[in-house]
């Protein structure tokens, strides 16, 4: 129960935040001036008339960029809990996460090594 | 003034007082008392959002004015001190624009799904004992999570735009963001093996005789880093820089929906700040071995405010760079360097 008043909290919050831009929206809304016209309706392209899709081709190095963040943020997740009970756990504990820690570094070097990591 | 030092005696004294009016009118004292609270939070955060937003707003301009040898905004009110609340107004007041081809709802939500993330950091903020929205035991877990939801809404706003100076902007900010999110939470790892929980104020707690900025240099120099380009400010404003993506992914936006981005991104610095100020500079409390000579919340907020400034002296300072420099340096010198503060806290604390 006390858990479930916490967290209540949250999505108050996250309430606000929707409160706070679906209100400027409409205070905005009853406020603004409107008086459109199909040139405004452009997108912006350096004050030239927009050429071709805008959904164009970007370089795959994004896609694996998000892959290794993905690998990285598993290994975040597994160290907090880790770095909590740390105290209590001792030599152990150390020893077993350096290892963790160092086979996914050599990963990282992997990748490093195979140019992944270098942005062109 | 008593009450201010003892924040925690005075949040009871109101619950206790609030029980006692429930009592007297004969109304079921949890469900008032909550309501009441619910009310006075929200109003207090949303009001602090807004008029902290315009505050620093204010002050970046008048600080970069003064570190360019200019005055900044002079004209409106006394010493310009009115120049964001117009702002405000006009934002407000600016015609709405969705371009054509724009997809229409994504353009329309991600404002929210931007600033939703920001608000909701605050309620983990430790403003003075007791003093505190909800002092949830996931803290720092929780502002992480958090804390990477926003990217999302930049991608919406990139890709729905329509534009392509919008869309590279989005791929780009989200790229920056995940590299730097992963130095930032290694840097906190250290932080947490130190104090031995995730809950803000026994973080806190555990800093009453050594800041962890001591303890944890190096923790404190790659969180302030990767903290910068979390917010995306110079000189890590790849996203929106103004050379190569005109505005990046807020090309297509104007008037409020602008102005929410805007005030989002002023929200999350607070929030980078004050999580800054919490685990290293020991948050609410004041200088070890002195006595307590301001009150808890004054200590906080100074310690805030004195990060915030550095954010806006980073801008006016640091040349922005390329963005290869950005990505090599985040994954091959921010990333080993949070690896190896982990081994050595770890290191130390095993020895010793």
């Amino acid at each position: 129960m006390k858990l479930l008043a916490d967290y209540m909290w949250v999505v108050l919050f996250m309430g606000l935040g929707m409160l706070f831009v679906f209100g400027g929206y409409i205070t905005s809304w009853l406020i603004r001036p409107s008086k459109p016209s199909s040139k405004k309706l452009f997108t912006y392209e350096c004050g030239e008339v927009p050429v071709g899709s805008s959904w164009v081709q970007f370089n795959i190095r994004y896609y694996l960029f998000a892959l290794i963040f993905v690998i990285f943020d598993v290994e975040v997740a597994f160290l907090f809990p880790w770095a909590v009970v740390f105290k209590e756990l001792g030599l152990v504990a150390f020893v077993e996460m350096m290892i963790f820690m160092a086979i996914l570094l050599v990963g990282l070097l992997y990748a490093w090594r195979k140019g992944i990591l270098k942005w062109m | 003034m008593q009450l201010l030092f003892d924040t925690q005696q005075l949040v009871n004294n109101i619950q206790h007082w609030l029980a006692g009016t429930c009592e007297l009118y004969h109304l079921p004292p949890c469900l008032v008392v909550t309501c009441i609270a619910i009310a006075v939070a929200l109003a207090l955060i949303g009001g602090f959002i807004s008029v902290n937003a315009m505050m620093v707003v204010l002050a970046e301009r008048k600080i970069a004015g003064y570190m360019q040898d200019r005055l900044g905004p002079m004209r409106v009110g006394p010493y310009g001190i009115l120049q964001t609340a117009a702002d405000a107004v006009k934002l407000l007041l600016k015609e709405n624009i969705v371009p054509k081809i724009a997809d229409k709802w994504v353009f329309f939500l991600a404002p929210v799904v931007v600033m939703s993330p920001a608000v909701m950091a605050y309620v983990v903020l430790p403003w003075s004992p007791g003093l505190i929205v909800c002092d949830l035991n996931l803290g720092v877990v929780y502002l992480m999570a958090v804390g990477s939801i926003g990217v999302i809404g930049i991608i919406m706003a990139g890709w729905s735009s329509g534009n392509k100076y919008s869309l590279l902007g989005g791929i780009r900010s989200s790229a920056q963001i995940v590299s730097y999110e992963l130095a930032m939470s290694l840097a906190v790892i250290g932080v947490l093996m130190l104090a031995g929980s995730l809950k803000m104020s026994d973080i806190i707690g555990a800093q009453q005789d050594c800041w962890y900025i001591i303890k944890q240099p190096l923790a404190f120099i790659l969180f302030i880093i990767a903290a910068t380009a979390e917010c995306n400010r110079a000189p890590f404003d790849l996203p929106e820089a103004e050379s190569e993506l005109i505005a990046g992914f807020h090309t297509e936006y104007g008037g409020i929906k602008f102005a929410m981005f805007f005030l989002a991104e002023y929200a999350n610095m607070f929030v980078a700040s004050a999580v800054c100020a919490t685990l290293f500079l020991g948050g609410w409390n004041g200088i070890p071995g002195l006595p307590m000579i301001l009150p808890p919340i004054v200590w906080f907020l100074l310690k805030t405010y004195l990060i915030v400034f550095l954010f806006i002296w980073f801008r006016w300072t640091y040349p922005r760079i390329r963005v290869d420099q950005l990505m090599g340096f985040g994954w091959k010198v921010l990333l080993p360097l949070a690896f190896l503060n982990i081994g050595l806290t770890g290191l130390v604390m095993v020895l010793i």
